[in-house]
């Protein structure tokens, strides 16, 4: 168990940023959370970021934003880059490398997509000249596993709109969130198919924007007068595939969740609250049996019928209206799992959707290409 | 894009060359015995560079597809599994695209690209 606590968390109101740069949106997020912890930029001395951060690693934000660090840390596992950032911080914190860690996520894909429509830039990879030819889109590599998984286990289109309704619930009661608007699971349905099974209802948002995390070590933590929480436990891991034992529907996420289970000591059965990557409805579902909320291939029974709306289901999921409706900056959901679930436990969320007693809650990203190679980071958090 | 990758890649140009004369190649370790793909040459399950590329015999099954609706024209992405036990990233070339199932048998054929080089895709078997 770590002596590590989130003492700051920061989520940037903005959904399109025309005027500012990316440097300046970290800049942004990284005030707000300090401000948040009620820190100044003097006491930190760590810095994670990943690669929606411009310039080398962390060089030109650090610059950007004048801080004397002794730690930096730019690993990169897609959008649950943050997630595993507060592992990263908290180990760094407890080998005595620095005392409080400044964690920024930023961007603004959907100003520039404006500006200059989609660009696909040719990136010279090990695998490219294997998959480029195939137009490999997004939203096709987490459909081929949804299509996968409906092969398997029966898993239907209505039980993935479910995870899509219960975000559209939550986003309601936000009021920065990109999509207010309350869906249906026939709304889902009836949207335009993008990638077969996956409609367009299936796909998270494009925004700009972002978020920050302070992470500090205990005695900050206490003298700082805001609620505690603790990182219990954490875990990661990273998954491809190698032509042999192919397989679609299990990603890296058992093993991230079964190592932050074991670190923090509790169950599934434990958790009051779950933020949870959702890049597209499939990556949720994924994650619910892969986390052990449910057995392989029951996550669609898992999650139909409300199951994941805050105050009606079993289990509250992204009560912030998640990447699904509310949020997912620089194509990046993972800072925005760790702020509502901090937000959880603090009891400061939203009241339509704050969970009653939430002192254990566990953020969990997917990022990357879940049928390629993807990197799956778990947190698990309490609040003391 | 191809062209590109074969230009900075010296371990894929093999493959290319073999995709151009008409031939699918998979990895294959002479140490552990296990295939791969796409193929590399040390040996991702054991560390060994006694890898082979083997031509693939091009029949298969389809393990997962999905139909990109939204481009135009539409077209398929797949895994398809193939006989020699390798599964791999493709696309499948159908007039009809609403019969497609997972498990479908396939067969290889090559599409030229823009830039005149060749991939590996596959078609229903009728
Ligand atoms: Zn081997």
């Amino acid at each position: 168990m770590s002596q590590a606590y989130i003492v700051g968390a920061f989520e940037h109101p903005t959904r399109l940023a025309v005027e500012q740069s990316v440097a300046q949106l970290h800049a942004e997020v990284a005030i707000g959370a300090l401000e948040d912890a009620g820190l100044s930029r003097h006491d930190v001395d760590g810095y994670l970021c990943a690669g929606d951060a411009p310039g080398i690693g962390p060089l030109s934000i650090v610059e950007y934003l004048g801080l004397d660090v002794r730690y930096a840390d730019s690993t990169d596992i897609g959008g649950s880059a943050p997630i595993a950032h507060v592992a990263h911080a908290a180990q760094a914190i407890a080998a005595g490398r620095c005392n409080v860690a400044l964690i920024t996520l930023a961007g603004r894909p959907r100003a520039a997509m404006e500006r200059a429509g989609l660009v696909t830039e040719y990136t010279d990879y090990p695998e490219s000249l294997f998959e480029l030819p195939y137009r490999p889109i997004l939203a096709a590599s987490y459909a081929m596993c949804a299509k996968r998984h409906m092969h398997e286990f029966g898993t239907t289109s209505e039980q993935l709109a479910w995870v899509k309704v219960a975000a559209s619930q939550h986003a309601q009661h936000n009021p920065n969130a990109l999509l207010r608007k309350v869906v249906t699971v026939d709304d889902v349905l009836g949207s335009p198919m993008i990638a077969d099974p996956l409609h367009r209802l299936d796909c998270c948002v494009t925004t700009d924007g972002g978020g920050a995390i302070i992470v500090a070590r205990e005695e900050i933590a206490r003298s700082l007068c805001r609620p505690l929480v603790r990182l219990r436990g954490a875990g990661e891991s990273i998954k491809y595939q190698l032509g042999s034992g192919f397989d679609l529907t299990t990603t890296a996420g058992k093993k991230s969740g079964a190592q932050a289970f074991a670190q923090a000591g509790v169950s599934p059965a434990d958790i009051k609250y779950l933020s949870t990557y959702d890049s597209f409805t499939i990556t949720v579902l994924l994650a619910l049996e892969d986390l052990g909320f449910c057995a392989k291939g029951e996550g669609g029974r898992f999650v139909e019928d409300g199951q994941l709306i805050s105050g009606i289901g079993r289990l509250p999921v992204n009560t912030d209206g998640g990447g699904l409706c509310n949020n997912h900056p620089a194509h990046r959901g993972g800072v925005t799992k760790i702020i509502e679930a901090v937000r959880q436990l603090r009891g400061e969320a939203h009241p339509a959707v704050q969970v009653k007693n939430c002192d254990l809650a566990v953020a969990h990203g997917t990022g990357g290409m879940l049928d390629r190679r993807h990197g799956c980071a778990t947190a698990i958090f309490e609040r003391l | 894009m191809i062209t590109a990758a074969t230009d900075t890649s010296p371990e894929a140009a093999a493959f290319q060359q073999a995709a151009n004369e008409s031939r699918l190649l998979f990895g294959q370790c002479s140490v552990c015995d296990k295939p791969h793909y796409y193929p590399r040459r040390i040996c991702p399950f054991c560390s060994s560079a006694e890898v082979e590329w083997l031509q693939a015999s091009g029949r298969g099954h389809i393990y997962s597809y999905s139909v990109v609706r939204k481009a135009t024209p539409p077209y398929a992405t797949a895994y398809v599994t193939l006989t020699e036990g390798v599964t791999m990233l493709t696309n499948l070339l159908t007039p009809d695209f609403d019969r497609l199932q997972i498990g479908d048998e396939v067969e290889l054929l090559f599409v030229k690209g823009d830039d005149d080089q060749q991939s590996a895709f596959f078609r229903p078997i009728a």
